[in-house]
């Protein structure tokens, strides 16, 4: 669906069905992640700043889960029902 | 093939005895004629509200969507010509559902519409796969062998009289309190249990088969029938400026009693509850929230007047809560059966609702210890807005507002007393399911 055309910022999210709590994440991005009294990622909100790009994208590719994303404005879209 | 050149391909005699156009009913109820019996035969339906005019083309149905601020009767209340508009416009022949599924226990709306009005559903859903080029079309409903027969009946009516567009498949939602949920509902349409999935890319965009998928509540499409025949100024006449129309409620009273009926956006909470002698009314059912009465005599049936105190319209749903119930009972029981709805996919919801049901259940006894409320609000915040669904977000909505409005009786509690005068269980909570079993 059409949204403000504004750059899109990166930002962190998590697939909670794929997380399965191996915390790895937190260890690679502790700048943006902590782990919850369960050991499930509590992921910043805010944009990626840029200096932290390469550690987020090597967050991603090393979660043994496949669950960690850094999404642009594309993949932030949602519907109701 | 094209949506607009599919919609061209529509029955152009929509019945064999072509009724005239109706004039537009007056008043309320719009959705079910009063005195309505079930009744599958679609002649007296289009002699009560004259034929279907499908749409020439896509953007009309969108147009008038949108000109009468149409949004979906499932919850959410989601602007529906933005869903009609993301489908349609992705150039693939979308996967068009009703959804009936009312998993809710305390819902009752959709069920007595689809008994009392399946055609005007069956309308507004042939309207939108008409207007998207369907590729399937859908009336997802709540496991009930009756219904379905009877459905299938007044789909039989349809095809004898020539009026659709498109062949409905008739598909039963198993009994699970998510089964109405979107990507749960494309799940099981997919042959895959019901549970909810990480919904990226949206279900919208990716849903049944890997195809768009547009899924409207079954009374947002029997709204959209109307609206199609009468159009979105005569809509209008009925709610407030922002939240215009009607909706229909299930409204639980005190004594037992539960009946639906339809209403006015922005309707007084009091012209549909009795406040006098009740402890709480939840609003928008086990998603929903508690109101105390004088609270809620001061609030409209409209999620303008409902958001800013926490509460939202939802689907409809108003319990009254008699005096003589422990309100902390009764939102431990209820949050012990959400609790086992988890779909137990997500960390936060699978870790954080069985111990935020659990404490409830220490509230609601006698003397519970003194950091257990301290443990549920952290507990909440935790679970908050990190499931690939609402369950979580809805179960704290319901929790922290049984916190607020049953205040007096936490401190009964920790006192060691109770004001409930009746033990027994007041509002309807399905037998605990097995968190494994039944999901298909």
């Amino acid at each position: 669906m059409p949204r403000s055309s504004r750059v899109p910022s990166t930002r962190m999210m998590v697939n909670p069905v794929a997380c399965s709590a191996h915390g790895v994440c937190a260890e690679l991005l502790p700048e943006l992640i902590t782990l919850d009294e369960w050991g499930y990622p509590l992921v910043d909100d805010a944009p990626v700043p840029p200096a932290l790009e390469g550690q987020a994208r090597r967050a991603v590719r090393d979660c043994p889960a496949l669950a960690l994303l850094l999404s642009g404005g594309r993949g932030s879209r949602r519907a109701g029902s | 093939m094209t949506a607009d050149q599919m919609a061209a391909q529509r029955p152009s005699g929509p019945h064999p005895a072509r009724p005239t156009r109706r004039p537009a009913p007056a008043g309320l109820p719009r959705l079910i004629p009063s005195g309505a019996g079930p009744d599958a035969r679609i002649g007296p339906h289009l002699d009560r509200l004259g034929p279907l005019p499908y749409a020439p083309g896509a953007d009309a149905l969108i147009k008038v969507a949108e000109a009468a601020h149409l949004t979906g009767r499932g919850g959410a209340a989601f602007p529906v010509h933005r869903k009609l508009a993301a489908v349609i416009g992705s150039g693939d022949r979308p996967v068009v559902v009703a959804n009936g599924a009312e998993s809710e226990p305390v819902s009752g709306k959709d069920g007595s519409l689809l008994w009392l009005a399946p055609h005007l559903v069956l309308d507004g859903l042939q309207l939108v796969a008409a207007a998207a080029g369907a590729m399937r079309t859908v009336l997802y409903v709540h496991r009930d062998a009756a219904l379905t027969a009877y459905l299938a009946q007044a789909l039989t009516h349809r095809y004898a009289a020539g009026t659709d567009y498109a062949d409905v498949e008739l598909i039963e939602a198993p009994d699970r309190f998510l089964a109405g949920e979107e990507s749960a509902l494309v799940n099981v349409i997919n042959g895959e249990p019901a549970r909810p999935q990480f919904k990226r890319p949206p279900v919208y965009e990716r849903g049944v088969g890997g195809r768009p998928t547009l899924v409207q509540n079954v009374e947002t499409l029997a709204h959209l029938a109307l609206i199609a025949r009468f159009g979105a100024g005569w809509f209008r006449s009925a709610g407030t400026a922002a939240e215009p129309g009607s909706m229909l409620c299930t409204v639980h009273r005190a004594d037992g009693g539960r009946h639906v009926v339809e209403a006015e956006l922005g309707s007084p909470i009091h012209a549909l509850v009795r406040l006098d002698g009740v402890q709480a009314v939840l609003c928008g059912g086990y998603h929903g929230a508690w109101l105390e009465p004088e609270q809620a005599a001061r609030l409209a049936l409209a999620n303008a007047s409902l958001r800013p105190v926490g509460a939202f319209a939802g689907a409809g749903v108003l319990a009254e809560l008699p005096a003589s119930r422990c309100g902390l009972a009764e939102t431990a029981r209820v949050a012990r059966y959400l609790a086992l709805e988890s779909a137990g996919q997500c960390g936060p919801c699978f870790n954080g609702l069985p111990r935020i049901a659990g404490a409830l259940a220490d509230l609601a006894g006698p003397r519970p210890d003194a950091q257990v409320i301290t443990a549920v609000r952290r507990w909440a915040g935790l679970v908050e807005g990190r499931g690939a669904c609402h369950h979580p977000d809805g179960f704290v909505r319901f929790v922290r507002s049984a916190l607020t409005v049953f205040g007096a009786e936490i401190a009964r509690h920790a006192r060691g007393q109770c004001s409930a005068t009746d033990r027994r269980p007041f509002l309807p909570v399905p037998a605990a399911a097995s968190q494994e079993s039944d999901w298909s």
